[in-house]
């Protein structure tokens, strides 16, 4: 109950944040914003499944095309819906001929699928179309689309802790350990997998869709850009990607610390993000609340 | 009493091997049977077969009467067929309450709440185990991970049981007990197929035994009959003509 108190009042405050932010203030929280709540849906199903999945930015970026696809013929409610249907059918098909993959074989397909949709897309608009580029032409202010990712990352978080005590959240968990087990106890392996990846990816791409305004002129190596799926797996796991706000503990300073990075080294910063990577893999496999928890576990222990 | 496992020329091919071939028996309800054979005989596959972990080549398999032919796994253990590894399963990122809640709430009552709590506790508490209840799975040594299999495996309710050498790699002592333990779970009703090497332990349990060599059923009757019958011996031993 604290608990839920703490994270209303926190919520109110972010909420009323941009009314005392400069442009870049306001810029840094929607891109937090935006991570937290990718880093958060990507842990709701690969943080409890360690499916590892890189296909992140395959969804966010399906997720700002539509908008740009759909933007001028549609009010913007519909097309975030309609984003919002698409990417939870791309997540049906998806998961249906993937789910079977385990380990490295469904990173790598992951991967391949942003790969996949970017090249399709491109094809596409080159082919059919005849345009590469499009513009976003929306009324929307930096201010609302902070709102609405900031929404959209605390029903993430909610939904995480919701679904973290029913059967779904349990039926993860096991699944993550160990899915022979989980077949042998009565878990139903595809729909659990599928229900779990279809919200998280149907998530991503709402994230998408919301961010889309902010670049104007999009196109498909900037949506489908990889460092998107990276970050994101870097982030929840850092935090600890299996707990309910490992995303957002590991979400926020790494973000803030590539922002500033990537002004500082713009050429070393894709060497300095793979070492990151390493490191944490190596150095915290539960992640930073994992290893608190660890340590404070120890401390109790020693106590007694 | 009513055939509970039906099981009518079951066949698991791997390529060109026939890993189980052609096998047919029955089991009663509340019957406690072993499953012998030499290495590589193909009682594993059985059981995987049975239990859904493998899907067969052909034959079927009824349970309580129910045709379960080519069913996945989760199918077949809520249709009350529970089973333990060979090579011992826990979910190690789980306390051990939680390990043994897993078959009480996805099992065949899909029990919540209070109800799976209760039953998880009286799983644990039957195999000694209640009061590391809180510890992480993990941590157990290698005996007690083996009582964790098996009290998951009772937490989840079976009608029938499906034990891969569970009594493997246990001292003299620690098998005892492991014997009171199974010869209570059959003596409550619990019907139990069991893969088993301890001659000590199937003689002990299994009024009935059932005996495979290179994929097929060689043998089907009481203990004693079956590891007197001279196929049997020639299995395990070697032909006599031919050595």
């Amino acid at each position: 109950m604290i608990a839920l108190g703490v994270a209303l009042v926190g919520l109110v405050a972010l909420a009323a944040l941009p009314f005392y932010l400069s442009d870049y203030g306001l810029g840094l929280m929607i891109g937090m914003a935006g991570y937290v709540t990718l880093a958060s849906a990507w842990a709701l199903f690969s943080g409890q499944t360690r499916y590892i999945s890189l296909a992140t930015v395959a969804f966010y970026g399906v997720g700002a095309y539509t908008i740009a696809v759909l933007n001028e013929t549609m009010a913007y409610p519909a097309a975030l819906a309609c984003a919002g249907l698409i990417g939870a059918g791309l997540a049906l098909l998806v998961g249906l001929s993937t789910l079977r993959l385990s380990g490295i074989y469904f990173v790598i397909f992951t991967f391949g699928l942003a790969e996949l949709v970017r090249q399709v897309i491109t094809w596409f608009e080159v082919n059919v179309t005849g345009t590469l580029g499009r513009y976003i032409f929306l009324d929307i202010t930096a201010r609302e689309i902070y709102w609405q990712l900031l929404a959209l990352g605390a029903f993430t978080i909610a939904l995480t802790a919701w679904i973290m005590r029913r059967r779904l959240g349990l039926a993860l968990r096991v699944i993550g350990d160990d899915e022979t087990v989980a077949a042998h106890s009565g878990i139903d392996l595809a729909r659990t997998k599928l229900t779990a990846f279809v919200l998280s990816a149907t998530i991503i791409t709402l994230a998408g869709a919301i961010s889309s305004p902010r670049w104007t002129y999009v196109e498909p190596l900037i949506v489908f850009n990889p460092n998107v799926s990276f970050l994101t797996v870097i982030m929840a796991l850092l935090g600890g990607a299996n707990r309910l706000w490992g995303p957002l503990f590991g979400a926020v300073p790494l973000f803030l610390l590539f922002e500033w990075l990537s002004v500082q080294f713009p050429d070393t910063y894709p060497v300095i993000l793979g070492l990151l990577f390493i490191g944490v893999v190596f150095l915290l496999p539960d992640g930073i609340l994992g290893g608190l928890a660890r340590l404070t576990g120890r401390n109790g222990k020693a106590a007694r | 009493m009513s055939t509970l496992l039906a099981i009518d020329g079951a066949t698991k091919v791997f390529g060109g091997l026939k890993a189980v071939n052609q096998v047919s028996f029955s089991i009663s309800e509340g019957e406690t049977v072993g499953l012998l054979g030499p290495n590589g005989s193909g009682k594993t596959t059985l059981i995987n077969l049975i239990s859904g972990a493998l899907a067969p080549s052909a034959g079927r398999f009824g349970i309580g009467g129910r045709d379960m032919t080519g069913r996945r796994a989760d199918v077949i253990a809520r249709a009350g067929v529970a089973r333990t590894f060979q090579l011992v399963r826990i979910l190690p990122s789980l306390t051990l309450e939680e390990n043994v809640l897993v078959p009480a709430i996805f099992g065949r009552k899909r029990h919540w709440g209070e109800a799976a709590q209760a039953l998880a506790r009286g799983a644990l508490e039957r195999v000694g185990l209640a009061e590391s209840a809180g510890r992480q799975a993990a941590e157990l040594t290698y005996l007690d991970q083996k009582r964790l299999e098996l009290a998951r495996a009772l937490a989840a309710e079976p009608d029938i049981l499906l034990m891969d050498e569970w009594l493997a790699g246990l001292n003299p002592t620690e098998l005892q007990e492991a014997i009171r333990l199974v010869r209570s779970l059959s003596g409550s009703g619990m019907t139990i197929l069991m893969v088993e090497h301890i001659m000590e332990a199937v003689r002990a349990l299994c009024p009935r035994s059932l005996v495979m060599n290179a994929g097929a059923l060689i043998a089907d009757g009481p203990t004693a009959d079956v590891l007197a019958d001279s196929r049997v011996i020639a299995a395990y031993l070697g032909d006599a003509e031919h050595a």
